[in-house]
Order: C-alpha cells, then structure tokens, then sequence
C-alpha cells in the first residue's frame, strides 16, 4: 500500500461498497465513543486520511497492554485499523530482533520525521541514571528522548506511561516517572488503564486515523470520548446506589440480587473510563458485571490508595489507635491540668493569713 | 458444599429502572420523528445495562412487519420494531461479534437507502454488460 | 491531582483531624469533670442523682411559656440536631466508616427517610440563620464564633447532600470537599461552642443536682 492511498480508496478497490463503507464508519463511531450521528463526518474525512507510520516503545511494563490490544475482539474492524497504521516497531510484535530491530526503528524515524505517531506503554526509571531498564545497551529515557523529538504526538498506553503506574508505587524503587513527565513539548494522549480497554486504544488512533488530528483531552490527558464519564455514572447497577441499596459480603443477598458494591470498596464514584458501556472480552461484561468493585486502574496512584476492599467514604489510613492514642494523651493532658490546678489552689489556701480584729482596726 | 448449592437469581430486569431511561428517550426521538420529521440514533453500546435488561429492552420493543439482512462485512439486521418508525440495526463482523448496535428513529434506516456512489458504479456496469451483448 | 487530594483527605487528613477532635475532646471534657465543686456542709434535702437525671430529660422540650420566636428557635433548632443525627449516624456509607474505625456497624435507614432529614436539616440551619440576621436580639447576642460553628456545621451536610446526587461537581471533588468539611469540624469542635456536644449533658446534670442536692424541684 502505498503512503498516499485513502482508506476510501482501499476498500473501494477490494470491492466494498459505499454501503460497506457507511457501516464501517457507523461502527468507527461507536468505537470512539462519538455520537452514531458523527458516521458520515467519519466517512467524509477518512476519504482524506493517510496511512501513518508508527514507532510503539515499550519501557518498563509487564506486556499487559499489547496482550489487551491483540487480543482485543472484533478483529476485522482492528485490523483495517491496523492495516492503515504501519506498525514500523514494537520490539514484542515485530519479527527481526537485535540489530536490525533497532535499525528499523532508526529509519522509520528518520523518514517519517515530525509526522510519526510514538506509542509508549510502560514507566521510564530515573534512579541511578535510568539503569534499571534498557534496551539494547540505552536507557529507556534516552531512547524516549530521541524518539520524542520527532512525533507528531505521543500516546503513552497504560496507567505506567500515563501517570507511572506500579513501578511508581510507593516506595517506587527505580524511580519511575510517567511520559508526560519527562517530554513535554509534544502533544501526549493518556490511555490510562491497567491495561487499557483495547477498543479505545483503537479508538483514538482511529481518531487520529480519520480526523489526523488527537481527540479531545480532559485535564489528565485522557481522551474525554472515554474518560469523560465515572464508571459509576455508567454503572447499570447505579440504581441500587441510588437507593441505597448495597451488597455487605461477596456472598449474601444483596450479592446476589446484584445491588451496588461500594461498600466491598467500589471505586467506580472516582473512577473514569468506558469499562461500564465499552466492556470487555468482545462485550462480554467489566469487573462490576463479575460481582467485583472497580479498583480504579485508569486513576494516578491508584496502587497507593489505600485497600481495593475499603469503602470509599472509609479512612484510607489507621484512624482507630490514632484516636486511641489521642484519647490517653488527651486523659493525661487533662489529669495533669487538674493536678496543677489542685496544687495551685492548696497553695493559694495555705498562704492566705487568717484576718485579725487588728487587721480590720488597722483600715 | 456443591455447585448446586449456590443459588443463582435471574433479577427482575425493571426494577433496576435503566430501561425506563431509554424508552424515554426514544418517546422523546419519536415525537420529533412525527412533529417535524428528525431522524435520531441512539448507541446503545454507550448505555449501561444489565444484560437481563438488555433483553427486557429487546422484549418490550418487540417486532414489527419490517425486517431485512444486510450483507456487507458481515451481516447486519435490521428490524422496525412493534412501534413503527423505531428500527433496532445491528451491525456484525466477519466473525459475528458485535460491532455497532443502534436504535434509530426513521421512516426508513439510512443503511437500507441505496448509496448515490454504488448507483452510479452498478449502472456503469449495467451499461457495461448491454454494450458487450450488443 | 484531584485523587490526591482526595487520598490525602482520606488518610493523613483525617488521621490529624481525629487526633486533634479525640485529644481535645478528652482533654478538655475530663478537665470539666474534674474540676468538681467544694464539698457541701449542708445536709442534702434531696437526691443529686435524681435531680441531675431530671434535667437531662426535662431540658429536652419545649417550655409551654417560650414565645412565639423562642419556639421558632427550639423546634428548629430540633430539626436541625435530628436530622443531622440521622444522617450522620443512620446513612449506610456513614455506618461503613463508623465500622472501619469502631469494628461494629448497625442497620442503615432507607435513603428516602435520610433525603427528608438532609432536607429539613438544611432548611432548618438556613432558617435559623436567616432568624439570627434577621432579629435584633439575636443579632447583638452574635458574634463571630456563632457564624463560623454555623458554617462549619452547615457545610459537611450541605456538600454530603451534594455527594449523594452528585450537584455541581465531580464526584471525587465532592467527596474531597465533603471529607475536608467534616475534618474541619472535628479540629473546630473541642475549642469552639461546638463542645456542647458532649457537655450539655454534664452542664445540665450540674445544675439539675446542685438543685437536687437544695431539694428543688425543678
């Protein structure tokens, strides 16, 4: 494919029709979460898209991402994704390795200069000169560096590169820092998630795909299509919440009726993403659909936030032996007062000369 | 303890209420429909449900005379439901998953009107196959 | 940074915030109670015990004789307490804390009977201020301390209510915001006005039994 064709053009001579065309759109919609009513400004710009080339890095992470993408349902849409992106590296997909990966990588970022889109899951450590991860004898920040300086944009998968994720947890042993970070003259889309949902890892490069441009961002660099919304407001199990109804086990009635799980620790209330409509395992159902809380994957700090069990509206700290303590302090601040106060008064007592009839005289 | 032990319940699918929400909407869609002739879609990917409820939408929407197949990377059905002028589309993959699942408020889908730009590529072939009988 | 802020509020926040509430509350209630009377020479003419128990109770209503705005204060007054009492101690996410921090819980009120308390509460705190503004006597008898427990009080039901419908702001934001309000209460309470909390019931039994003690009936 050449880098100049549409994706209009492709499909067109492989024989799909306008109609085709038109259903692929209305389901690019409901990919990116854009109103059913947007599938024909979809079809009208990608008549204009070109074919963009790609460099994914993959830092300090556990690969959960890249399973979450390939793993991802619908796999003839994804892939007419996929075949309008060129994947040009991503050192866990691509099939040469050593040397001629890394090659790869160089050419692609010298002939695509200023126009590719980096991809960027996992976190970059700092501590001791970034040592901690490398790739072919270069840290991790060295190798982001250089890759940065000639994005288009950057689209950092995976609460790791959004916000540091796990490696940032406390008590963050190497150092981890998020993209955002660390680049900050370049455009970076966060797809915050532990991992992502797949669909909107497509989702916004079909966003950049068919508009050429990011989509629209809330304040921590989130797509707002899908983290414009708490799971909780898109919670089908919202109701209960409402009137307060709330399952107290795993395993009693109100498990079973399946009423609202915040006090089984639910972070859903502050949790934004499309877990709750865009589902999971080819719309199978999300954690809450299970019977399990959210835990929050898709927020900064989510690992240091106290239990996945503790209620929302519960401290996230040992409050009971501070109160404890307090309360003997308290006693023995008071006990203490009291005894001064006694003293005090004795002395006061003690020292006071009885009045005489001279004294009286005296005046 | 065995399996049959742990009771299941299939939960009343209207007492939860999210499907009261979209008949209102499509009410409201409807009445636009008939007042002034606006077409609407409504994503039902982007609406919570519980798939008990999911079905109870399915079950109260019902089926009306309209249904038709539409076959172009993968299928998709497309039916007007007991209430005409609201159609349920869904669209399917190659592999039968799901990719758009819509409701929408017409006289006639926009997916079921023949597209200008295949009109023209069918009669070029039409005319095609006319010139090579001649 | 909303998060944490909100973890903040949740954990070191209120890890102060309760310190500061149970030390000065215990300090300054047992220095209350020790600080006791001179023992009495005269022969009791009548129980301190029944007396001081008398109070207690017979304080909590409404005198007949009260005036019109006497009575517009106490039954508001009333509403007010009451519904912040149920909604503070009878909200089921109120009672999962409570759990967390106690180890025991108790069953929560329906939300629509916890609506009604939010409700009357805030009105009732809503009026009474407007009352205080409004009437002369009152408004001398103000001062500064009066507006700020006003306000310190009125502010954890009022961004609660909000919470629960989610009005205005984000959840995370209200829940901060809500969290924060009670925090500044708790620090507030044991040095301001707001003690009364625990020691109406020592004041009243104090002089319910000194009248005991002189065999007054009252």
């Amino acid at each position: 494919m050449s880098e100049h064709e549409t994706l209009e053009q492709r499909l067109s001579e492989q024989g799909v029709s306008r109609r085709a065309f038109l259903k692929f759109c209305a389901a690019l919609a409901t990919m990116m979460a854009l109103p059913p009513s947007s599938a024909s400004a979809i079809a009208a710009a990608l008549s204009q898209a070109k074919r963009p080339s790609v460099i994914w890095l993959s830092f300090q992470e556990c690969t959960g991402c890249t399973e979450s993408l390939t793993r991802s349902h619908s796999p003839t849409l994804e892939s007419l994704i996929f075949d309008m992106i060129s994947l040009d590296y991503h050192h866990t997909l691509q099939a040469a390795s050593g040397h001629a990966a890394e090659q790869a990588r160089d050419d692609a970022m010298k002939a695509f200069y200023g126009k590719y889109l980096l991809l960027v899951d996992g976190s970059i450590p700092l501590k001791d000169g970034g040592v901690y991860s490398t790739i072919a004898g270069r840290t991790n920040l060295d190798m982001l560096e250089e890759a940065a300086k000639g994005a288009a944009a950057i689209v950092a998968v995976g609460s790791c590169a959004a916000f540091g994720g796990l490696p940032n947890a406390q008590p963050n042993p190497t150092g981890a820092v998020a993209v955002s970070d660390i680049i900050k003259d370049k455009p970076i889309v966060n797809i915050s998630g532990c991992p992502p949902i797949p669909a909107v890892i497509t989702g916004v490069l079909a966003h950049y795909l068919t508009f050429g441009e990011l989509p629209a961002l809330d304040e921590l660099g989130r797509p707002k299509a899908f983290y414009g919304e708490t799971i909780h407001d898109r919670c089908y199990r919202r109701p209960f919440y409402d009137q307060g109804k709330f399952a107290k086990t795993f395993d009693d009635e109100g498990a079973r009726n399946g009423w609202c799980l915040y006090e089984l620790g639910c972070k859903g209330p502050t949790t934004h993403n499309a877990c709750a409509t865009t589902k999971w395992n080819g719309g199978a159902g999300f954690p809450i659909e299970a019977g399990h809380g959210c835990i929050g994957c898709s927020e900064p700090k989510f690992w240091d936030a106290g239990s996945f069990y503790t209620p929302l509206s519960a401290p996230a700290a040992d409050v009971a032996s501070i109160s404890q303590a307090a309360a003997v302090a308290g006693a023995g601040a008071a006990l203490a007062l009291s005894a001064t106060d006694r003293a005090k008064r004795q002395q006061v007592q003690q020292s006071r000369e009885k009045l005489t009839l001279e004294d009286l005289k005296g005046n | 303890m065995s399996i049959q032990d742990i009771q299941i319940k299939v939960a009343d699918a209207h007492s939860i209420g999210n499907i009261n929400a979209i008949l209102n909407e499509i009410a409201t869609h409807l009445g636009n429909l008939v007042a002034r002739g606006d077409n609407a879609l409504i994503d039902l990917k982007s609406l919570p449900f519980s798939p008990d409820e999911y079905e109870g939408l399915r079950a109260m929407l019902g089926r009306g005379e309209v249904t038709a197949r539409l076959d172009s990377i993968g299928d998709s059905e497309i039916y007007e439901t007991h209430f005409p002028g609201v159609w349920w589309v869904t669209h399917y993959n190659v592999e039968g998953d799901i990719v758009a699942d819509l409701i929408e408020i017409a006289d006639v889908p926009a997916i079921l009107h023949s597209q200008w730009e295949d009109v023209r590529t069918g009669l070029g072939r039409l005319r095609n196959i006319l010139s090579q009988s001649e | 940074m909303d998060q944490e802020l909100l973890l903040w509020v949740r954990g070191a926040g209120l890890q102060i915030a309760t310190a500061v509430f149970v030390l000065g509350m215990s300090y300054r209630m047992l220095h209350l109670l020790m600080l006791g009377r001179k023992k009495s020479l005269a022969a009791a003419r009548g129980s301190e015990w029944a007396g001081g128990l008398r109070t207690m109770w017979r304080r909590s209503f409404v005198l007949p004789e009260l005036s019109p705005r006497g009575r517009f204060t106490v039954v508001s007054g009333y509403l007010f307490h009451i519904g912040f009492f149920v909604t503070f101690f009878f909200l089921s996410q109120h009672i999962a804390l409570l759990r967390a921090v106690l180890g025991f819980g108790w069953p929560a009120l329906p939300r629509g009977v916890i609506d009604i308390a939010a409700v009357l509460s805030l009105a009732a705190m809503i009026a009474l201020l407007a009352h205080r503004l409004v009437d002369p006597v009152k408004r001398l008898l103000s001062d500064f301390q009066d507006y700020l427990t006003w306000t310190l009080s009125f502010l954890p039901l009022l961004t609660g209510f909000m919470l629960l419908r989610e009005i205005g702001f984000e959840y995370v934001t209200l829940l901060t915001l809500h969290i924060a309000s009670v925090e500044l209460l708790l620090v507030a309470a044991p040095f301001t006005k707001l003690a009364h909390m625990f020691s109406t019931f020592i004041a009243r039994w104090y002089s319910g039994a000194a009248n005991g003690f002189k065999g007054i009936d009252a």
